[in-house]
C-alpha cells in the first residue's frame, strides 16, 4: 500500500516480543466479549473433557485444585492490536488434565467452550506439551470475573480469543470445527506471529 | 463429518449472518471524500470504496495507516452508513488523545487521502431489519447503532426499533440532529434546561422492556467494557434473556 500522507505513527521503541500488527498496551487490559458476563461462583464452576477420549472427566473447582499448580509467564496478545507483556497466570496445565482422560489415537482438535456458551476450536497440538493452561489466578490474585474468572483458558501463543473465559469444558474431536469467532470471519488457528487474523490470512 | 457442536450453556449465538472469507482477507483503498464534524471531538470521515461489496448494520472494518518507513498501525472502526449508500462507507471518529490513528484523521486528513480498509467483519453484532431492535450505546457507541437506525429509516421498515443513547453532556452527543421519536437520550454530566442528569438506570431500560414486541428485542449494546457492563447487567435484571443480548466493546 501506499504511505499516508502525513502519518509518522508514535515513535517506536525496536521490540523483538512484539509481533506484527501489534502495539503494547502497558498496564491496560481491554475486555473484549461479546456475551454478558456471567456470575459464576467458584462453587458452581465445573471442568469437563470428553468426546474422543478413553473416559469422559468432570472436575469440581476442588478437584481442579488438587491437580499439580503450573503458572504461566510471559506475553500475551489479541487479534484488536494490542499486547500486553509480563503478565503470569497460575493455575494447572492442560495437559494434568488431558492425561487422565487419555484422547484417542484418531484425535485431533478440540472445541472449548464456556460456561457462557462461547466456543473456539483448537488443534490438539496447541493444547498439549506445557502450552496451554486452565487459569484461576491473575498476578497472584483471582482472575477477574470479566477477564474470564473464576476460570478460563489460557493459550498464550495464538491470538486471545482462543483463550476462552469461563471455560467449560473441551470436546475432543477427530475433525476441526469453527468456534464463535471463526463463524464469524476470524481465522482458524489464529497464530500472532504469522498474523492469522481472519481467514484467508 | 460429524455433526456440530452446540454447547449446553445458555449464550450459544450463533452469527447472523456468515461474513465473507474473501471481502474479510482483502484490503481495498478508500479515498477520503468530506469530513463533516459532529461534537468538538467527534466527526464523520466519509470514504468512496468502489469495491466494497456490502456490509450490514452494526459491522466493523478494520483501518490501516502506513508511514514513510512501512510501519503498520491497524485499528477497528464500525461503519456508521447504511447499507445502500453504494460504493460509500462512512466511519464516526472520536479524537483519543494521544491517539495515533484518531489523532491522524482529526489533525492531518483531507478530502483526497486514502487509507486502507478491510472488511466488513463480524456478523454478530450485525443486524439485517429483521427483528424487533433494542439499541443502547454511548459516546461512539453509538456508531453501529446509527446504521441500524438509517437502514431502517432507508427502507421505511416497520419492525420496531428503540434506541437509548448516553452521551456526557448534550454537545457530546453524536449525531444529535439525526435523532427521531424512536430515541431517549441520556445525559451523564450536563443536559439542557430541564432534562435529567445521570447515569442510565433500571427506570430507563424498564419501560422498554414494558412494552416488548411480538418475538421480544434483539438487544444490542455498544460502547465502554463500564458501559457495556453496566447496561448487560441494567439489562438482564429487567428481564432480558442474556441469549439476546449482543455487546460490542470499544476497549
Ligand atoms: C469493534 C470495534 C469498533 C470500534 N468502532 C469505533 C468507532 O466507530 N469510532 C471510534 O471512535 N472508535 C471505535 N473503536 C475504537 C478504535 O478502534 C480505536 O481504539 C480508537 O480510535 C483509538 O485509536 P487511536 O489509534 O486513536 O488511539 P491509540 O493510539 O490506540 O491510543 C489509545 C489510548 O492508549 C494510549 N496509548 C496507546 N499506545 C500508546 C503508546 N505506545 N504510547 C503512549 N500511549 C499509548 C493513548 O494515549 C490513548 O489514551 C472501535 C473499537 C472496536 C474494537
Amino acid at each position: 500500500m501506499n504511505v499516508t500522507r502525513g502519518f509518522t505513527g508514535r515513535p517506536r521503541a525496536n521490540n523483538a516480543g512484539l509481533p506484527p500488527g501489534q502495539y503494547d498496551a502497558g498496564d491496560d487490559w481491554p475486555v473484549l466479549s461479546a456475551e454478558v458476563t456471567p456470575d459464576l461462583a467458584p462453587a458452581d464452576w465445573t471442568f469437563r473433557v470428553d468426546g474422543l477420549v478413553a473416559e469422559e472427566r468432570t472436575w469440581s473447582w476442588e478437584q481442579a485444585h488438587a491437580l499439580p499448580a503450573s503458572a504461566y509467564e510471559g506475553d500475551i496478545h489479541c487479534v484488536t492490536s494490542w499486547s500486553k507483556f509480563g503478565v503470569r497466570f497460575g493455575g494447572v496445565s492442560l495437559d494434568a488434565f488431558l492425561d487422565a482422560v487419555r484422547p484417542d489415537a484418531s484425535a485431533t482438535h478440540a472445541v472449548a467452550y464456556s460456561h457462557s456458551g462461547y466456543t473456539t476450536n483448537l488443534p490438539l497440538a496447541d493444547l498439549t506439551g506445557g502450552r496451554a493452561w486452565i487459569a484461576w489466578e491473575y498476578d497472584g490474585k483471582p482472575l477477574p470475573a470479566e477477564h474470564g474468572g473464576p476460570a478460563r483458558l489460557i493459550v498464550p501463543h495464538l491470538y486471545f480469543w482462543k483463550s476462552a473465559k469461563w471455560i467449560a469444558g473441551l470436546r475432543i474431536l477427530d475433525h476441526d470445527e469453527p468456534g464463535f469467532w471463526e463463524q464469524n470471519g476470524y481465522h482458524a488457528r489464529g497464530n500472532p506471529w504469522e498474523e492469522q487474523r481472519y481467514s484467508g490470512d | 463429518m460429524t455433526e456440530t457442536f452446540v454447547p449446553p450453556t445458555r449464550f450459544a449465538v450463533p452469527g447472523r449472518i456468515a461474513v465473507s472469507n474473501r471481502a474479510a482477507a482483502t484490503w481495498q483503498t478508500a479515498t477520503l471524500t468530506e469530513i463533516r464534524r459532529e461534537t468538538p471531538h467527534a466527526a464523520t470521515f466519509r470514504f468512496a470504496v468502489p469495491h466494497w461489496t456490502g456490509h450490514l448494520p452494526g459491522q466493523h472494518l478494520m483501518l490501516r495507516l502506513r508511514a514513510e518507513d512501512g510501519y503498520l498501525a491497524q485499528r477497528h472502526y464500525s461503519i456508521a452508513s447504511p447499507p445502500d449508500d453504494a460504493g460509500h462507507i462512512e466511519l464516526t471518529l472520536d479524537h483519543v488523545e494521544g491517539g495515533e490513528v484518531s489523532g491522524w484523521f482529526h489533525t492531518v486528513a483531507r478530502p483526497g487521502d486514502s487509507v486502507e480498509v478491510r472488511g466488513p467483519l463480524s456478523g454478530f453484532f450485525a443486524w439485517p431489519g429483521d427483528r424487533p431492535a433494542l439499541l443502547i450505546g454511548a459516546g461512539s457507541g453509538v456508531v453501529p447503532l446509527m446504521s441500524m437506525l438509517r437502514h431502517h429509516r432507508a427502507r421505511d421498515l416497520d419492525v420496531p426499533l428503540r434506541l437509548l443513547v448516553s452521551a456526557r453532556t448534550s454537545e457530546a452527543l453524536i449525531y444529535a440532529r439525526e435523532y427521531g421519536e424512536e430515541t431517549t437520550p441520556v445525559f451523564t454530566r450536563g443536559a439542557p434546561d430541564g432534562v435529567p442528569v445521570g447515569r442510565m438506570a433500571a427506570a430507563h431500560v424498564a419501560p422498554l422492556l414494558a412494552e416488548q414486541p411480538p418475538g421480544g428485542w434483539e438487544a444490542y449494546v455498544c460502547g465502554s467494557n463500564g458501559f457495556a457492563e453496566h447496561v448487560s447487567r441494567l439489562l438482564v435484571e429487567a428481564g432480558q434473556p442474556v441469549d439476546r443480548i449482543r455487546i460490542e466493546r470499544f476497549g
